[in-house]
C-alpha cells in the first residue's frame, strides 16, 4: 500500500499544527463558533447529540495493522473504547474531547492518518473497491489512482470552498463494488477498443433529497488526462453550481438543471484549455505510485488442497463461514476473508480496540500486514492463504467477529442516527439491532440469500437508503419516529433508485413489516436461485405494496 | 480595515466608487455595472480604472477589457463562497492579467494563503495594521509543501519527486 514520503509527511504534520493553533484561537475566543465550524469540519471534527466526533479518513478504505493498533489506542485512550467503521469506509470516533484533538491528530500523523477533508465542502476521501488489488474480476487495482486522486485533492487551493461536499468513487472492476454511480463522480476502470485502459467518467450521482444515477459525461479518458478532466469538472462545478440553497447546491443539481449534455460540453470546453498543462500525468509518476501498491509475494500454491477441503466437510460451522464470508482471490491458493461487524443483534459497524488489536494481528499474521474497510461496514483481509483460513477463523471468532452473514439480510447497514446525529429523525441503531435478531436464525437467513437492508435516520441518506434492497428512511411526524420504505434500490452496476411503498410505518411496526415482505418474497419465488432483487423486478412492486397495505389501498 | 501587499501593509490609493457617486478625479475602482454602463466616460479619463467583482459576476465578462484595468477586486460575500478562486486562477493563468488582483470582503487568517495560490496578491483585511500584517504572515508560514500546480510558482511535491529522481539518475 502507499507509503508516504517525506513530502506527504510533511504536510500532514504542518496541517496537524495548523489545527492545533485554530482549536487554540477557537479555546482562546479569538474564533467564533461560526469561524471555527469549517475548519474544524475541515479537520473531520463534527459536533454531534451529545459531544464532538472525530472521523478520521481511511484513503480508499485501505489500512495497514499498524494503523488499525493507532485506532485502537485512540478508542482506548481519548474514547469510550470503540470505533465506528462508515459507509465511506472511514472510521469514526464518538466522544473525543475538544481539547485532545490536536493529540489525537499528532497520533495519528505517526501511523500517516489524519482526518483532513473528511467533512465540509471540499473534495472527501476517494472511496475504492474493497477488493482492489485481489479480485478476479478486475481490470486494472483501483488504488493508485485513488492516490492520484488524494494527493490532487488534499488542500486545493482552488477547491476547498465548493457548493458542497464532493464524493468520488473509483472501481478497477466491471462487478461495481464501490457504488461509482451514486457519487459527485464515479470512475469506471475501462478498456477501449485498441485494449488501452482508461476511465468512463460519470457526474452527477447522489442521494439525499433528490437522489440520483450519476451519467456518464466520457465514455473513455486517457489515464494521463485524469486530473485535468477532474479539474475542468470541479472548476465548472465550483463557478456554476448553487450557492443560493444548500438543498441545491450538490454537483447532482447542476448536472440535472443544465442537463448531462451541456454539462460535458463544458467540461470539454474548460478540458481543452488544461489538457496539456502541468496536470498532464507522466508515465513515470503513475508508475512510481503504482509501485506502491505492487501485489504482496504470493507464494505458488497448488490448486487444490486437501486438508482445507478437510476442514470445510468435518466443521460444518466454519463451512458457513466460508460459504458467506470467503470470495475468490485472483491469486491461485489465495482468499479474500470479509470480518463481519454485523454480530446477530449488535451495532453495525461498531468495533471495539480488543477487536481491533486483534485484526491488526491476524492482518500480520495471514495478510501481508493489509485490511480494508468495506461501505459496508465490514473489514477485509484481502490476501489470506486458503489453508490459513481455518486458524483464522477460529481466532476471529474467540472475539465474536466470524458472524457468518456477508451479504445475507443480517449484514445490515446502519448510520448512527438519533443515538448520535444531530440531523436524525429517528434511530437506525435499534431498529437494526431488531431486524437482526429477528432474523438471526443462520438457516432462515440462507433460505431469504441475498439482500441488503440499508437504514438513515433521515433524508441525508447516509446508508444510502435509496440503493438498498430494501431502504429504511427515518422519517418526523408530529415529533414520533417514522420509517418510510423503499424497495428494488441497488448501488452496483446496473445501479438503480429504489420505489418508495406506501405510508410511514410506527416504530412498533417497522420490523413486522419487513418480515411481511421477506414471506411475501419466499412465497412468491420461482426458486431459490431468484434473490429477492431479481423477484421485485419480476413482479413489481405490487405484491408487496399489497401485503404491507392490504390490496386496493395506495 | 488594511490591505496588505508585498508583505506590507499599504495605503490604499484607490477610490472604490459607488455606483451613486460622481465620477472624480485619481484612481478608481468601479462596479461592473457602472463599467458597462458608462464605459466610454471611464475610458476617456486620465486617472487608473479598476473593477470590482462580485462572486457571481463572473469575470468572462470582462475578459476583452482586461488591459484597461490595473487592479481586480474579487468579492468574497461570506469566506465560504469559493467562486472566486476559479476567477483568480482563470484570470492570472488563462487570460494573463498582471495587475493587482485584489481579495476583498470576507477575507480571513484561515483563507488568506489559498487566495494567494490562486493568483491574489492584495488582501482587504478588517484589522488594525498590526494585525492584518500578522495574519498574512503567519497564514504565509503554515504550508511548506503542496501538490497542486498553480500559477503561483510553488514547487508540487510531484515536480519535487521527479527531480530528485532524475538528480539520483544522473549520480
Ligand atoms: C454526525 C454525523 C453525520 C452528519 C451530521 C452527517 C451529515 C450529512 C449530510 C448533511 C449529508 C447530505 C449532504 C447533501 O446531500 O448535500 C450527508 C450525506 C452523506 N453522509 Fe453523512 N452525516 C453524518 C454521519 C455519517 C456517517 C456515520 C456516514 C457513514 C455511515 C455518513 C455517510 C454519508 C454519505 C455516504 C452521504 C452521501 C449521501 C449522498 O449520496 O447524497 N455520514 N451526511
Ligand atoms: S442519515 Fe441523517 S441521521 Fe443518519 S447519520 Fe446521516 S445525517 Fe445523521
Amino acid at each position: 500500500m502507499y507509503k508516504y514520503d517525506d513530502y506527504d509527511q510533511q504536510l500532514v504534520d504542518e496541517r496537524i499544527e495548523q489545527f492545533r493553533d485554530q482549536v487554540n484561537r477557537r479555546l482562546s475566543g479569538d474564533l467564533s463558533e461560526e469561524e471555527f465550524r469549517p475548519l474544524r469540519l475541515m479537520n473531520g471534527v463534527y459536533l454531534q447529540l451529545h459531544a464532538y466526533m472525530l472521523r478520521v479518513a481511511v484513503p480508499y478504505g485501505t489500512m495497514n495493522s499498524a494503523q488499525m493498533r493507532q485506532f485502537a489506542y485512540i478508542a482506548r485512550k481519548y474514547d469510550k473504547g470503540y470505533g465506528h467503521f462508515t459507509t465511506r469506509q472511514n472510521i469514526q470516533f464518538n466522544w473525543p474531547k475538544l481539547v485532545d484533538l490536536p493529540d489525537i491528530l499528532t497520533d495519528l500523523s505517526k501511523v500517516q492518518m489524519h482526518a483532513i477533508q473528511t467533512s465540509g465542502n471540499c473534495i472527501r476521501n476517494t472511496t475504492t473497491d474493497q477488493f482492489a488489488g485481489a479480485s478476479y474480476d478486475e481490470l486494472e487495482d483501483p488504488r493508485p489512482w485513488c492516490e492520484i486522486i488524494r494527493q490532487w485533492s488534499t488542500m486545493h487551493p482552488e477547491f476547498t470552498y465548493l457548493p458542497r461536499k464532493f464524493k468520488m468513487a473509483v472501481t478497477g472492476a466491471p462487478n461495481d463494488r464501490a457504488a461509482v454511480a451514486i457519487h459527485d463522480i464515479g470512475l469506471r476502470i475501462r478498456r477501449d477498443d485498441q485494449g488501452d485502459l482508461g476511465f468512463e467518467v460519470m457526474v452527477g450521482g447522489g442521494l439525499g433529497r433528490t437522489p440520483m444515477i450519476g451519467k456518464t459525461i466520457c465514455e473513455f479518458l486517457p489515464k494521463e488526462d485524469l486530473l485535468s478532466y477532474l479539474e475542468a469538472i470541479l472548476r465548472v462545478y465550483n463557478q456554476f453550481g448553487r450557492r443560493d440553497n444548500k438543498y441545491k447546491a450538490r454537483i447532482k443539481i447542476l448536472v440535472h438543471e443544465i442537463g448531462a449534455e451541456k454539462f460535458a460540453e463544458l467540461v470539454e470546453k474548460e478540458w481543452e484549455e488544461i489538457r496539456d498543462s502541468v496536470l498532464h500525468l507522466p508515465a513515470e509518476e503513475i508508475e512510481e505510485i503504482q509501485a506502491h501498491f505492487n501485489p504482496p509475494a504470493f507464494e505458488v500454491l497448488p490448486a487444490h488442497s486437501s486438508a482445507y477441503s478437510e476442514k470445510v466437510s468435518s466443521d460444518q460451522k466454519f463451512a458457513y463461514w466460508v460459504q458467506n464470508n470467503v470470495r475468490e482471490h485472483k491469486q491461485q491458493g489465495y482468499a479474500i476473508a470479509n470480518i463481519s461487524l454485523k454480530p446477530i443483534g449488535g451495532i453495525p459497524g461498531d468495533i471495539n480496540h480488543q477487536q481491533m488489536d486483534l485484526v491488526a494481528d491476524l492482518a500480520d499474521q495471514f495478510s501481508f500486514g493489509e485490511i480494508r474497510s468495506t461501505h459496508e461496514q465490514n473489514l477485509v483481509l484481502a490476501h489470506v492463504k486458503r489453508d490459513d483460513l481455518y486458524d483464522l477463523w477460529q481466532r476471529l471468532d474467540e472475539y465474536g467477529l466470524a458472524t457468518p452473514n456477508s451479504g445475507l439480510i443480517t449484514d445490515l447497514i446502519a448510520c448512527p442516527g438519533l443515538d448520535y446525529c444531530a440531523l436524525a429523525n429517528s434511530r437506525s441503531i435499534p431498529l437494526a439491532q431488531r431486524i437482526s435478531e429477528r432474523f438471526g436464525e443462520l438457516d432462515r437467513q440462507h433460505d431469504i440469500g441475498k439482500i441488503q437492508i440499508k437504514i438513515s435516520g433521515c433524508i441525508n441518506a447516509c446508508t444510502h437508503h435509496h440503493v438498498g434492497h430494501i431502504g429504511i428512511l427515518g422519517v418526523d411526524k408530529k415529533g414520533q419516529e417514522f420509517y418510510q420504505i423503499t424497495l428494488g434500490g441497488r448501488a452496483d452496476e446496473n445501479a438503480k433508485i429504489g420505489k418508495i411503498v406506501g405510508a410511514g410505518l410506527s416504530t412498533d411496526e417497522v420490523v413486522d413489516a419487513v418480515e411481511t415482505l421477506i414471506n411475501t418474497y419466499l412465497d412468491l419465488r420461482e426458486n431459490a436461485d431468484e434473490t429477492f432483487l431479481d423477484a421485485f423486478n419480476r413482479v413489481g412492486e405490487t405484491p408487496f405494496k399489497e401485503a404491507l397495505y392490504g390490496a386496493g389501498k395506495k | 480595515m488594511a490591505l496588505v501587499k508585498n508583505n506590507l501593509v499599504i495605503k490604499d490609493a484607490w477610490i472604490n466608487l459607488d455606483d451613486e457617486q460622481d465620477l472624480p478625479t485619481g484612481d478608481v475602482i468601479v462596479s461592473l455595472e457602472r463599467w458597462k454602463t458608462e464605459r466610454e466616460t471611464l475610458l476617456a479619463r486620465s486617472g487608473q480604472l479598476g473593477i470590482r467583482l462580485n462572486s457571481d459576476e463572473n469575470p468572462d465578462q470582462i475578459i476583452e477589457d482586461l488591459a484597461v484595468f490595473q487592479v481586480i477586486a474579487l468579492n468574497f460575500p461570506t469566506f465560504m463562497d469559493g467562486r472566486a478562486y476559479s476567477y483568480a486562477r482563470l484570470l492570472r493563468e488563462r487570460h494573463g492579467f498582471d495587475g493587482e488582483l485584489r481579495a476583498t470582503g470576507n477575507v480571513l487568517r484561515d483563507q488568506v494563503f489559498l487566495m494567494h495560490r490562486c493568483g491574489f496578491d492584495a488582501f482587504e483585511i478588517a484589522a488594525g495594521d498590526n494585525k492584518a500584517l500578522q495574519i498574512w504572515l503567519d497564514a504565509q508560514k503554515e504550508m511548506t509543501t503542496f501538490y497542486q500546480p498553480t500559477g503561483d510558482g510553488r514547487k508540487t511535491a510531484m515536480s519535487l519527486r521527479q527531480r530528485k529522481r532524475l538528480a539520483k539518475a544522473v549520480s
